[in-house]
């Protein structure tokens, strides 16, 4: 079973350049945080950022110096606090960092409008908010059957689309459960895709259960297979996220020196993810999800 | 505030439910008078009876045994967009006199003083939702005659009413702070209408940023009840991680 399967090495050298669009997609759940360490790695510069919610993985991605421009919609750390990296980008200019700043709904509809290869997404919003003010691509539109004024985001077509998933077979057919985010358009919308997978089944196991499926083979340029890819983020069924190390950025990104330590050791300090995980060793007994299995439907006819 | 702000949902209501007090409020109202609670999470959880306190709104235990989960496309889309989201929660850094909302910048825009998250869903849930929840400490820095920065607009922002700007919503009908509820006058600025036992209108007053008109007669809010209090510390929120050390 070869197929499109690669190390995530050689997944980002050969997808990820300096100056890419990129999107790394996953709203708190299946977050590839192994990716975007590897991208920090190789060392990628002027990228183009794009996260409904940039998290942590865009704190550290600015910290390392990846990231000149960041589009999104919320920038926290849910639950638990700030991105100071990112604050520090946006208060002090250390390092600059241009923002396109949308809401969700904004960001949702810009990757709608990618994935269906349209110029831009009509939506009834920002009415008397004054984001639009403080981001002049977001227009509006005169409906053409009903005369009414629609907001307007444009379609984000990104280099590259970055999407963990719980499970794909060689040719990249994906499948998806527990929050889905907007992994699938932004999958569409994209020039390049890449999956990370917490396991390789055989493409039966996929014919399965075809609907489970959210990424088709065919927009698919390369799988990885990376076990605990997405810590500290969650994978549904597979493990819990570790909150623990959410509240514990907090104090790490508060103290530049504290980040780059962080770097230093937990990126920078590993060749791979599984090298990550070997420094890890209580981390199956703390977030090993329980079983909740459903009982299957019947494609029968 | 928790107790309070179960108190304004009604059984079978459709919430878009927010992290913190907002999701303990929720769930606190399905533990008691309000069971068929229909909690949607902006992650995409619709029909959520989370088993753990989520920490996030994207939390696991959210999907475990949810009615349905959704592309976020959808949440916006299938269920805000069309009008099924009957009450909307928000909170933010700065409330102003008109119950508009800041989450995204103190100072301007361009070079801000202090960098807030942002929007989130929270713009288009003040716009779309039939009604909004506003839960927020009452303090002077929180509450200023004006909010540098509009996210979430309430009754009047800079280009009108939400009538005159065409937005679906009738707004924050309520103010829930840890001192008593605000709630719009005709015009649409924010009012004293009730107090908590212990709290005086002076206290009210020297905390917010505009002279606050209060309802007379003021009417007092019911303490919690013993089953409140009793649930949202050893059930809801045993670990007190949205609960302050004064609070419920």
């Amino acid at each position: 079973m070869s197929g499109k399967v690669c190390t995530m090495r050689d997944a980002i050298a050969q997808h990820v350049h300096d100056g890419d669009t990129v999107v790394i997609e996953g709203f708190t759940h299946l977050i590839c945080f192994a990716a975007a360490h590897e991208i920090i790695r190789q060392r990628r510069r002027n990228l183009t950022l794009c996260r409904l919610t940039p998290d942590l993985v865009a704190d550290q991605m600015i910290a390392a110096g990846c990231v000149s421009t960041l589009v999104f919609s919320w920038a926290g750390n849910p639950g638990a606090g700030s991105l100071h990296a990112f604050r520090r980008a946006v208060e002090s200019g250390q390092p600059p960092l241009a923002l396109d700043e949308y809401s969700h709904f904004g960001m949702v509809a810009r990757l709608s409008a990618g994935a269906a290869r349209l110029p831009f997404w009509p939506l009834k919003d920002y009415m008397g908010t004054d984001i639009p003010t403080a981001n002049d691509r977001i227009r509006s539109v005169q409906c053409p059957y009903t005369g009414e004024s629609l907001a307007t985001v444009p379609a984000l077509n990104p280099d590259v689309t970055i999407v963990h998933a719980q499970r794909a077979d060689a040719l990249g057919n994906t499948q998806v459960w527990g929050l889905v985010g907007t992994q699938k358009e932004a999958a569409f919308a994209s020039s390049r895709v890449i999956v990370v997978v917490e396991e390789l089944v055989d493409e039966a196991m996929i014919r399965q259960d075809p609907n489970r499926t959210i990424v088709p083979g065919l927009i698919v340029d390369a799988v990885v297979v990376e076990p605990w890819g997405a810590h500290p983020s969650y994978a549904q069924g597979y493990y819990d996220r570790d909150n623990d190390f959410y509240v514990d950025w907090e104090v790490i990104s508060r103290d530049p020196a504290k980040l780059n330590a962080y770097l230093d050791e937990w990126v920078f300090g590993v060749p791979d993810r599984a090298a990550y995980l070997v420094r890890l060793p209580t981390l199956r007994d703390r977030l090993t999800a329980d079983e909740r299995v459903c009982a299957g439907v019947n494609y029968g006819y | 505030m928790a107790v309070a702000a179960a108190r304004e949902l009604r059984d079978c209501e459709v919430v878009f439910v927010g992290i913190g007090l907002p999701n303990l409020a929720c769930n606190l109202a399905r533990a008691t008078h309000a069971p068929s609670l229909v909690l949607i999470y902006e992650s995409g959880a619709v029909g959520a009876t989370p088993e753990r306190l989520p920490l996030s709104i994207g939390d696991p235990a959210l999907v475990t045994g949810a009615l349905m989960v959704c592309g976020m496309a959808d949440v916006f889309q299938c269920f805000l967009q069309n009008g099924r989201i009957e009450v909307g929660f928000l909170g933010g850094a700065q409330v102003d006199r008109w119950g508009n909302i800041n989450t995204t910048v103190i100072g301007d825009y361009a070079h801000p003083k202090v960098r807030l998250p942002g929007s989130g869903g929270a713009a288009e849930i003040a716009i779309h939702a039939k009604r909004t929840l506003i839960v927020s400490r009452l303090t002077p820095r929180a509450f200023p005659a004006d909010v540098d920065f509009i996210t979430s607009p309430g009754h009047r922002s800079r280009g009108g009413t939400r009538r005159e700007l065409g937005m679906p919503g009738a707004g924050p009908l309520k103010v829930i702070t840890d001192k008593g509820i605000l709630e719009p006058d005709e015009s649409g600025e924010l009012v004293l209408t009730q107090l908590y036992p212990g709290m005086s209108l002076e206290q009210a007053r020297s905390s917010v940023g505009w002279p606050l008109r209060a309802h007379d007669p003021l009417e007092t809010c019911a303490p919690p009840t013993t089953r409140d209090i009793d649930l949202l510390r050893n059930e809801l929120d045993p670990k007190r991680l949205f609960l302050g050390a004064a609070a419920a």
